[in-house]
């Protein structure tokens, strides 16, 4: 008797705690809208940019060096 | 431009921590949602700022063994570079902290003993500022840094660990394990650890050979009046 009310308990606990995890927020919505791929694409420019940037950067320094030798 | 392919296996590396790290789908845990991100983003700074301190304190003993000023200039751009990287920690910690712990600043070990080892790097700046003499600057700089990265290790690595803290991997939580992290984490998670090394050297470097330009020009005027 102990041991099945046990086991039903245990049975409540697992598929609460599932149902929970199913119910936590995640970002899907925004996902299916498609939009995250926009907040990508900024990032990505962003970084493309800082990138550019200490390259440019890079070769002036390398130039720089050239003319001071 | 001597050696340019780490630069751009950098720069990958971080353009596909921040692609992947926003597309690839990550564990479902309360609380911290998808800000679990942060991981791709605010730990590398953290690796990185170690790394670059590494650097700092390597040139330090380099300089005091050679007493050359150009090991000198290496160790102060590592560390101011490496003191950049340890703010951009402290402060997207922080905005993480607000969402999930409830507070940009909760008192938290990690957050007290980094706040502790930013201070004392802190300290190395205003050091320098206040002595005017080159060779001395160097010498006394060079040995105050290498006591900071002594510092540095037991204050990031050990006291946390001892006490209980809301980060992971301290006071028993599980760090590096497959609650925190798992596979496919991973597989983002140590290319944006590389990435940012590899670009925070490229900025330290860029630091380092502007210095360089303007010490060699300096001495040259010296040598020539």
């Amino acid at each position: 008797m102990t041991a099945k009310r046990l086991l039903a308990t245990l049975c409540i606990l697992l598929t609460t705690t599932s149902l929970c995890h199913a119910e936590t927020e995640m970002a899907d919505i925004m996902r299916s809208n498609g939009k995250i791929y926009v907040v990508v694409a900024v990032l990505a420019t962003i970084f493309a940019g800082i990138f550019v940037y200490l390259l440019m950067l890079d070769r002036k320094i390398t130039k720089l060096e050239k003319t001071n030798k | 431009m001597r050696s340019w392919w780490w630069k751009i296996l950098g720069t990958l590396f971080v353009g596909i921590a921040i692609i992947a790290g926003i597309l690839i789908p990550v564990p479902r845990l309360d609380i911290t949602n998808e800000s679990i991100r942060n991981l791709y983003f605010h730990v590398p700074m953290w690796f990185t700022m170690i790394a670059l301190f590494s650097g700092a304190c390597y040139y330090s003993i380099k300089h005091l063994v050679s007493g050359d000023l150009r090991h000198d200039v290496y160790a102060v751009q590592l560390t101011n570079t490496g003191i950049l990287f340890s703010i951009l920690g402290m402060l997207t910690g922080m905005e993480w902290a607000q969402y999930t712990w409830g507070e940009a600043w909760s008192n938290d070990p990690k957050q007290l003993t980094t706040a502790l080892c930013m201070l004392i790097y802190f300290a190395y700046s205003i050091l320098r500022g206040g002595i005017k003499d080159d060779e001395k600057r160097g010498k006394i700089s060079s040995v105050y840094n290498i006591f900071a990265f002594a510092m540095m290790i037991p204050l990031i690595f050990v006291i946390p660990r001892m006490v209980d803290s809301l980060h992971p991997g301290n006071g028993g939580n599980p760090a590096f394990k497959k609650y925190d992290l798992d596979n496919t984490m991973r597989l983002v998670f140590y290319p944006a650890v590389a990435g940012w090394i590899l670009l925070g050297t490229w900025i330290a470097t860029l630091k380092i050979r502007l210095e360089l330009v303007q010490f060699n020009r300096d001495n040259d005027f010296l040598f020539k009046s």
